[in-house]
């Protein structure tokens, strides 16, 4: 007798425990029991185990019965003719899901070919152990696993066209490739997940070579003929959306090119892009600062409505305005109302983006890198044929990666170029490397993809034979233009004094602790003190308590509040943190003394 | 420069070496002349200069090679040797200065003719095993009607071990006071002696015997017999550095533990130095790190300089530090500030930290050496000048 358990709560006991769990799989095969059920005997602890809860991942996997798939040819053709479905195939008990207990007892055969009397399943496609991402990657059982995992998390970076409705969309950061194409080699998970309704990258030439020690350490070097004509650009789009929001006592704020009187008026110039509506035109180039929308507030306090009785000159203006560091053309403007019924206007800017140095291109197989350099067509080598390749590629990336796939890629790519066709490139059942290579010594070519090549600069024939081949690359949407960022003076904080921090507030770069001892090791002493003398000011001590002095500059008088005037006070240069600090520890209760002595 | 001029200007031990090298040798004396020169030269190239921020770069060289260094706390070497703790848990266990260190452990090493025969390791090696009470008791019963503590014993054990009750009677009446022993066939029975709180003792007493120990040394817990070169050793997990030398098997010179506290009670502060030293290099050696012997070694020489250990934490070295606005910027400002206006602290502004807060030249590298410079004329006259 076995113990049987349903969803880990005891139910009963069985006689004949293998008997029972066979029966119970036919059942469920018969459709008299829920497909959602997984059963399993324990020989051990002598206890079946029926699952029917949530949360478990199943597989689905064809049922092989005596040696014999019950995939049959038949059902394959009525297949072909979309006479039956997926869920047509589990009904009729074709197909079963296994869940992680079931698949224990399960004999799983990799393809038709390998079933034997002893297999109880046959996988679908040996394809299903990767994820939908990574099996677009081609030939990707030529390459490291975590290079796997990377290539299919920079794929999802690349531009492309994300949506085909994008012209109507209002999304945040993102951008869209001018001129995708369809890879040259696929894979057939391309097919079902229809890529090219949203394709995602270029084929371009790529050469295996170093350019003057501008593509080490993973960059790459574009070719500006190719960047020219049109390789990887895109459209980088920003929305804007601007409110008229309703306030206390029926005050709202008003969309309009604003009046002269209002607080915080810009200048006329500000304004001038704007039409009668205070709404900027489609098409109209602008840049950092420039209005978008105008729009005029209330004033904040209602206390300020006493005091000016003039109602227009104390509304303030809150125009929007492009980004700091941005540009672009105004692409789209809506006028619309939001759901509680107020105005609302959204603009979205469209800028072209040319890649450029320090812009993220990367291959499907994990190998990413930014460009180093953008080398005019006449510098860049070139094949006997006259090929020039669009991109160089650091052939140092390659041996400590062991990205394989990417050489093959390669070299299917230049075959599928040279001969006109698609290679399929489907991870296990790919075009052997063999075959693209005998296709390429048919085509005229060094079976291994090699060329001689020229330099550019020089004329001079190469030593070395060069790889050249097609491969598809993806431009990630990580561009310098959203990054760069530097400051010499701006904004500072209210309480510290110190620069504000963040890049679209223009704050500064913090030179952080351990930088900080970075100066302190080399005994920079007078270049750390530059450094962190952002804040410093100069204060007033009173010699006689120590304590801050008050500098009265208007009356031009000196003096303690706690002795007077007629002690010695000095001026002394320290650091607005401290002087803080001194407050802070005042306000602890606690009497901070500064006693002066000179340096020298 | 000749020989007799090196003295004072180079270390003692540098003049000893270089005195035997040259006795064995003929050299001229215009050679010897130059060697010196070049000798002094060295030494002098070698030394820190004045203003050099050796704190700060010994902390670099540990904090940098520190973030690659794995987290993974145990390590297992072979399947049945001790584990140890390594990486990054053991140095921050020996810059902390732990007192209870994670994994105290023993290399015990054994004098000439019993460290070659397995025979012989084995019979030293049981002397040292602890054996508790709890091993060879069955169970530990509280007879309520009779307040007594009852162990039923396990004989086939006891046996094996070769422990008679007798054995356990002594043990107990060494290691429990005020109890009554009495023997039974297959049974000790403990009576407390009368009491006011009789009932509460008893527990007591039995939770206390079950820690007893029959024999061995107290904290070894377990023994592994190592072949290492041509000799055996002994691996221990647990340390008991005093008692273990003791035993007149052991070679006392060669055995070590790695609980620096235990060192620095049994051997002294310059051996619990050196014990600081070892334990860190080797941590860093197994994994795979390369950091400057001197930077260990000032470490040690920081952490042990007072005379005891004291670990780099707010309640050690950090905590002594003379600037009250060092150690406040270090970890619980508020109770430091609280503290120096307490006791009226002055802060003098000496080092590095306090400077960087106000904005001021830190006293090290540039900003240390200051210009004095020589005026001509007359010093009267300048004087009267000034106060004008």
């Amino acid at each position: 007798m076995s113990d049987v358990y349903l969803d880990q709560r005891y139910i009963g006991k069985v006689d004949n425990p293998e008997e029972f769990v066979k029966n119970v799989k036919l059942d469920r095969q018969k459709n008299k029991l829920p497909n959602t059920l997984n059963i399993s005997y324990d020989k051990s602890m002598d206890e079946i185990n029926i699952e029917l809860s949530k949360g478990r991942a199943r597989r689905p996997l064809i049922i092989v019965e005596n040696g014999e798939s019950k995939l049959t040819e038949d059902l394959m053709k009525q297949l072909e003719k979309s006479e039956v479905n997926w869920d047509g195939l589990v009904a009729k008990g074709v197909i079963e899901y296994l869940d992680a207990l079931e698949e224990e007892d399960a004999y799983v055969a990799l393809s038709p070919e390998e079933v034997t009397k002893e297999h109880t399943h046959l996988e679908i496609n040996p394809i299903v152990i990767l994820g939908l991402t990574t099996s677009l990657v081609p030939y990707a059982n030529f390459v490291q696993s975590s290079r796997l995992n990377r290539g299919s998390k920079t794929q999802k970076q690349a531009i492309g066209m994300y949506a085909s409705n994008y012209l109507l969309r209002m999304d945040t950061d993102v951008s869209v490739l001018q001129y995708p194409q369809r890879p040259i080699v696929r894979t057939f998970m391309y097919d079902i997940t229809e890529q090219e309704k949203h394709p995602a990258g270029q084929n371009i030439t790529i050469a295996l070579m170093s350019y003057k020690g501008y593509n080490m350490q993973d960059a790459i070097i574009l070719n500006k003929g190719s960047v020219e004509r049109g390789l990887a650009r895109s459209f980088y789009f920003r929305p804007y959306a601007v409110e008229e929001l309703r306030y206390l006592g029926g005050l709202t704020d008003e969309i309009c090119v604003p009046d002269k009187e209002v607080k915080g008026y810009k200048s006329e110039k500000d304004y001038k892009l704007l039409e009668e509506d205070g709404v900027i035109s489609p098409e109209t180039k602008v840049k950092e600062e420039d209005v978008l929308v105008g729009k005029t507030s209330p004033p904040r306090f209602l206390g300020e409505l006493e005091e000016f009785s003039i109602a227009a000159s104390i509304r303030r203006e809150s125009s929007v305005v492009v980004r700091h560091g941005e540009e672009g053309i105004v692409d789209l403007v809506i006028v619309t109302e939001n759901e509680e019924g107020n105005k609302l206007v959204q603009v979205r800017l469209r800028d072209q983006r040319v890649p450029e140095i320090g812009d993220k291109f990367a291959s499907r197989h994990g190998q990413k890198g930014v460009v180093g350099f953008i080398a005019d067509q006449s510098d860049m080598p070139f094949s006997a044929s006259g090929i020039v390749p669009d991109l160089i590629f650091s052939p140092h990336s390659v041996p400590g990666r062991m990205t394989i796939s990417h050489l093959i890629e390669i070299l299917a790519g230049k075959v599928g170029a040279l001969s006109g066709r698609y290679i399929d490139g489907t991870t296990f059942q790919a075009e052997p490397e063999q075959d693209l290579r005998k296709f390429l010594l048919e085509l005229g070519f060094r079976e291994n993809g090699t060329e001689r090549m020229y330099n550019g600069m020089t004329g001079e024939e190469f030593e070395a034979k060069i790889f050249v081949g097609n491969i598809y690359y993806l431009r990630l949407k990580h561009m310098v233009a959203n990054k760069l960022h530097a400051r010499a003076s701006g904004r500072l904080q209210l309480l510290t004094r110190q620069p504000i921090e963040g890049r679209s507030k223009g704050g500064g770069l913090r030179l952080g602790e351990m930088e900080k001892d970075c100066l302190v090791a080399h005994g920079a002493s007078l270049l750390l003190k530059e450094r962190f003398d952002s804040d410093k000011t100069v204060v007033h001590v009173c010699e006689e308590c120590g304590m801050l002095a008050i500098n009265d500059s208007y009356r031009n008088r000196k003096f303690c509040q706690k002795c007077g005037s007629n002690v010695e006070i000095t001026a002394i240069e320290l650091s607005y943190a401290f002087k803080l600090l001194l407050d802070e520890i005042k306000a602890l209760g606690i009497y901070p003394r500064l006693k002066l002595k000179s340096k020298y | 420069m000749e020989f007799k001029d090196l003295k004072g200007r180079v270390s003692e031990r540098i003049i000893e070496d270089l005195k035997k090298a040259l006795e064995d040798r003929k050299i001229s004396k215009k050679d010897e002349n130059k060697i010196v020169e070049m000798i002094l030269k060295d030494y002098e190239d070698a030394q820190i200069n004045p203003g050099e921020a050796i704190g700060i770069v010994t902390a670099e060289s540990f904090g940098e090679p520190g973030t690659q260094m794995t987290l993974r706390t145990f390590h297992y070497a072979g399947v049945a040797e001790v584990n140890v703790t390594l990486g990054l848990p053991r140095i921050i266990e020996i810059f902390d200065a732990r007192k209870e260190i994670k994994t105290p452990m023993m290399e015990i090493y054994l004098k000439k003719p019993y460290n070659k025969e397995p025979e012989k390791v084995r019979k030293i090696a049981n002397l040292i095993k602890g054996t508790k009470i709890i091993e060879v008791v069955n169970e530990f019963t509280i007879n309520l009607s009779s307040l007594q503590v009852e162990l039923i014993l396990n004989k086939p054990k006891m046996r094996d071990m070769n422990i008679t009750e007798t054995h356990l009677v002594n043990a107990i009446n060494e290691g429990i006071k005020g109890v009554n022993i009495k023997q039974d066939k297959d049974k000790i029975i403990l009576k407390v002696k009368p009491k006011e709180d009789e009932l509460m003792e008893t527990y007591k007493v039995k939770e206390k015997v079950k820690d007893v120990y029959i024999r061995g040394i107290k904290g070894i817990s377990y023994l592994l017999p190592v072949k290492k070169q041509n000799e055996f050793i002994i691996l221990t997990a647990g340390s008991n550095l005093k008692e273990v030398l003791e035993i007149s098997e052991v070679d006392e010179t060669r055995t070590v533990t790695n609980d620096i506290f235990e060192i620095q009670s049994v051997l002294g502060i310059e051996a619990a130095r050196q014990a600081i030293i070892n334990e860190a290099s080797k941590v860093i050696e197994d994994q795979g790190l390369d950091i400057d012997m001197r930077h260990i070694i000032f470490i040690a020489d920081v952490m042990t300089r007072t005379g005891d250990i004291k670990g780099i934490t707010r309640s050690g070295i950090t905590g002594e530090k003379e600037s009250v606005l060092a150690r406040a910027s270090f970890e619980i400002p508020i109770k430091h500030i609280i503290n120096a206006s307490l006791l009226g602290e002055e802060d003098h502004l000496n080092s590095v930290i306090e400077n960087v807060l106000l904005n001021q030249v830190v006293p090290l590298g540039t900003g240390l050496p200051g210009l004095v410079a020589k005026m001509k004329g007359n010093k009267e006259k300048d004087k009267e000048k000034y106060k004008k």
